[in-house]
């Protein structure tokens, strides 16, 4: 199967009929994409294809067929990696890729009911949602762009 | 001296784990390959009670390992307080999901496809807690007369308050890799307490392998929920990996792990309290029953725990608790953040409503004339010092949240205000920490200095408070300070990751260790020293303060070395025809005696009220014939963003003099208050709810009950305000 993978074309032999969170996860290596439900319930398998948010539990890899697949690890959001970060948005860390990547859709300056509706089919068991606004209102208000790693954050 | 001043603690620094988390690169259990790795199965009972009559595989056995009881090498048990359970079913079944044969192949589709049938005797099984004969523990606390004066109380009050389990629903279900390592064996996985996971599994290999290392990889939540139960699934692995000598990983499904793995503890309380005219209470009686499932697991300390919270953070001279936790044949219930805690003061804050509503008081009033005080003694008999703040944040709350106005505004019928009073100890009960006398250490490196603890990092932020509180008791910068990756044979054991414990005890000790390294190095900066002399290991143990004196026969003394303190105000709006509650703005006081680290400990308050809110509303259980029915979350429904309400967080600092900078423990007090708030919120529509979780169903039943009030909740409260 050929489609696009974090901005770079690949050829990936699977089982049309497998779990793309598998795929992802075994036979690209790419575990940054978490699997908390495997029913569609929690949202922590979230990836983009063709820049929707999708839930890679229930998408079969046939689907993936041509399409561009974006993960954790081929995402541009270092504004709201960093905010997660300040903000201590992520707390267990495992609902965290998920998060973001379905907070990527949110257009800028966010209000609060639109940040729950973007996150509703995420879950997050540790922090009550209230750090992740937090974090995504500044990510997306600063829109900063500050690469990662280049100064201490604190 | 080094000359370094800037403070970590206190600041919101970067958490270490922040980026890790942030960019997916954090590594956790199911992120974990091996070479030649096979994959685990569990084979389970499908009945609550019975014996094991014959096993039948019907799968072709070619690539698969297979393991029965009969494979163990040392004792069939998952050590713990009892050692009555079995690691796998030799003959009598206890539980529906027990454990009975395990698998592994190299292929997970073949694995998932084998089929084992199994032929069992039936038995009856018990499955209701208040009539099961088989006791667990008793618990007994008594202070003053009780029987006289309830008998000359001017008006004795009664209720029963029930709580339902409750599912952790930790995102990441629980998981673990065997791996076979010179003739040993290394044990990575989802881990709250690396050292318990390693004692059960010496006792259940023997001597079997030389060694047994036990290694936390990130853990995608706990709350409780691993803190014993990662016994059962590691000791499945290990035997795996034992006898097909290569790794074995098993990681649960979200269905496995909700019907197998442990619960909150559903719970009964009885209160008869006598009281004055005025409100002030005079006698307590309480009587608490826990379910503590098929096995006594950790039952004992929850009821322990459960029982010293019953009477609320209230001054009265003449307390009974009676509690005890009985057997039923449904998986054993468990560690759940607040660890009994939750269920008794849930019972404790809606019967103070009641009691204000049967003498027309102000349900804040009642509160204030019988808070703790300084000065004041607890149930046990526990004389409070200045860091006791239930009468602080009671008030505090009452202002912030506007209670006044609100509580005045609820005769519109739809929209409540509840308030709650709680407290929750800090660290092991009584003489508890004495025995575990935790450990811990520093060590200088070429980078800079390294904490070494089994404290485990599930997303509360044990490895940002640990190096903030040793960087500045050293006097090094935080960055500068590196925290060691749990595992058994590199760290000394600083005792289990629960108990709100973490900040304050571990803590603590470390801080001692520090200040003993600074004195060691004198003038030089770390990194002069270690260029000169090499590295340095301090190594520092608990020490309990002098003033602590506890007896585990009669329940008296000290129980904790410190509370912390809180007051919950809730809001909630009723649809009066579905009679369907959703949680409004929710206000938290609370007093964590000094935030090490602000912003982690506002995400502890926000993250624990926000898991109260959903067992005050959401979080149902449904068992039936001892098995969870609905151990989906399709199903089971934890709050969603939709469903969260907004969460006011007030810190208060109110120091106690024996925690690192003044800290107390903070991780569970946020469980404790929510859900009675709520409940309260609803009875002040005029529904007389004593349940959680308050279900429309629940809803309509005390509304029949109490067939004065009017769904609509038209009933003024008797004083609006104060
Ligand atoms: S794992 Fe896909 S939604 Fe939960
Ligand atoms: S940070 Fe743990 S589930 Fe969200």
């Amino acid at each position: 199967m050929q489609f696009t993978l974090n901005g770079r074309e690949v050829d990936v032999a699977a089982h049309p009929m497998r779990r793309l969170l598998d795929v992802l996860r075994e036979d690209c290596e790419l575990t940054g994409t978490k699997e908390g439900c495997g029913e569609g319930e929690c949202g922590a398998c979230t990836v983009l294809i063709d820049g929707q948010a999708v839930v890679s539990c229930l998408v079969p890899f046939a689907q993936v067929d041509g399409r561009d697949v974006r993960t954790i690890e081929g995402a541009d959001a270092q504004a709201l990696q960093r905010a997660f970060m300040d903000h201590v948005g992520a707390q267990c860390g495992i609902c965290t890729p998920g998060m973001i990547m379905a907070a990527m859709s949110l257009g800028p300056d966010p209000t609060r009911k639109q940040m729950q509706e973007a996150l509703a089919g995420n879950l997050c068991r540790c922090t009550g949602y209230e750090a992740i606004y937090r974090a995504i209102g500044e990510a997306k208000r600063a829109n900063r762009r500050t690469p990662l790693g280049v100064e201490s954050i604190g | 001296m080094s000359s370094f001043t800037e403070r970590a603690v206190g600041r919101s620094v970067a958490r270490k784990d922040g980026m890790g988390k942030a960019t997916g690169k954090a590594l956790y259990a199911d992120d974990l390959t091996f070479p030649g790795m096979l994959y685990g199965r569990t084979v389970r009972s499908t009945i609550p009670r019975g014996r094991v009559r014959a096993i039948r595989r019907n799968f072709d056995a070619d690539g698969f390992t297979v393991v029965d009881c009969r494979d163990i090498p040392g004792k069939n048990v998952i050590a713990l307080i009892e050692n009555d359970q079995p690691c796998l079913v030799e003959h009598e079944v206890r539980h529906v999901a027990e454990p009975i044969l395990l698998l592994a192949h190299a292929d997970r589709e073949r694995l998932l496809a084998a089929d084992v049938d199994i032929d069992y005797e039936l038995g009856t099984p018990v499955l209701d807690s208040a009539t099961s004969g088989v006791v667990f523990k008793h618990i007994r606390i008594q202070k003053g007369d009780v029987d006289a004066r309830l008998a000359a109380a001017e008006r004795v009050i009664e209720g029963t308050y029930r709580t339902g389990a409750q599912e952790h629903v930790y995102i990441e279900p629980n998981g673990v890799v065997a791996v076979p390592e010179d003739g040993g064996l290394a044990v990575y996985g989802s881990i709250q307490c690396p050292f318990y996971v390693h004692r059960a599994l010496v006792t259940l290999l023997g001597d079997a392998v030389n060694h047994v290392r036990v290694v936390q990889t990130e853990t995608g939540g706990g709350f409780g929920g691993k803190e014993e139960f990662p016994s059962v699934i590691a000791a499945h692995a290990a035997l795996l990996a034992l006898k097909s000598g290569r790794p074995v990983k098993i990681i649960y499904d979200r269905a496995e792990d909700m019907v197998a793995t442990t619960k909150r503890h559903p719970s009964i309380v009885r209160h008869r309290t006598g009281v004055t005219r005025d409100g002030r209470l005079v006698a307590m009686d309480v009587d608490v029953l826990m379910d503590g499932g098929a096995y006594v697991t950790l039952s004992p300390v929850v009821l322990s725990r459960g029982a010293i919270h019953a009477a609320g953070p209230y001054r009265c001279d003449h307390i009974r608790i009676a509690g005890r936790a009985v057997m039923t044949n449904t998986s054993p219930n468990g560690a759940f953040r607040g660890f009994g805690a939750p269920q008794t003061q849930f019972a404790m804050e809606v019967h103070m409503d009641r009691i204000a509503e049967a003498l027309g008081l102000d349900p804040v009033h009642l509160r204030e004339i019988n808070a703790l005080r300084p000065g004041d003694t607890t149930a046990t008999g526990q004389v409070l010092g200045s860091d006791c703040s239930a009468l602080e944040t009671l008030q505090r709350a009452v202002e912030v949240s506007g209670y006044a106005e609100k509580r005045a505004a609820t005769d519109t019928g739809r929209r409540g205000v509840g308030i709650s009073l709680f407290y929750h100890g800090s660290g092991f009960t009584g003489s508890g920490e004495l025995r575990l006398a935790s450990r811990a250490a520093i060590e200088l490196t070429e980078r800079g200095v390294q904490v070494l603890t089994s404290s485990t990092e599930i997303g509360q932020g044990t490895r940002t408070m640990h190096a903030q509180i040793v960087a500045d008791a050293l006097g090094v910068p935080y960055e500068s300070v590196e925290v060691a990756q749990p595992d058994t044979s590199r760290v000394p054991d600083s005792g289990p990751t629960v108990a709100s414990r973490t900040c304050m005890v571990v803590g603590g000790i470390l801080q001692r260790a520090a200040t003993e390294m600074r004195q060691r190095i004198g003038d030089s900066s770390p990194a002069e020293y270690f260029r000169e002399h090499g590295s340095l290991r301090v190594e520092a143990e608990y020490e309990q303060p002098e003033w602590i004196q506890w007896d585990d026969e009669t329940y008296r003394g000290d129980a904790y070395a410190t509370y912390g303190w809180g007051c919950n105000v809730a809001e909630v709006e009723l649809d009066p025809v579905t009679l369907e509650v959703r949680p409004g703005r929710l206000t938290a006081v609370v007093d964590v005696g000094k935030a090490i680290h602000p912003a982690l400990a506002v995400g502890q308050i926000e993250g624990g009220s926000a898991q109260a809110i959903g067992y005050a509303l959401l979080e149902h259980v449904v068992m039936r014939d001892g098995a969870m029915a609905n151990g989906q979350l399709t199903n089971y429904v934890i709050p969603t963003t939709l469903d969260t309400p907004p969460i006011d967080v007030v810190l208060v600092e109110n120091p106690y003099p024996g925690g690192p900078f003044g800290a107390k423990g903070l991780g569970e007090l946020p469980m404790d208050g929510p859900a009675p708030a709520i409940v309260n919120a609803i009875r002040s529509l005029g529904i007389d709810v004593r349940e959680i979780p308050a279900l429309p169903e629940i809803l309509l039943r005390a509304s029949a009950r109490a067939p004065g009030f009017a769904i609509a909740g038209q009933r003024k409260p008797t004083t609006a305000g104060r």
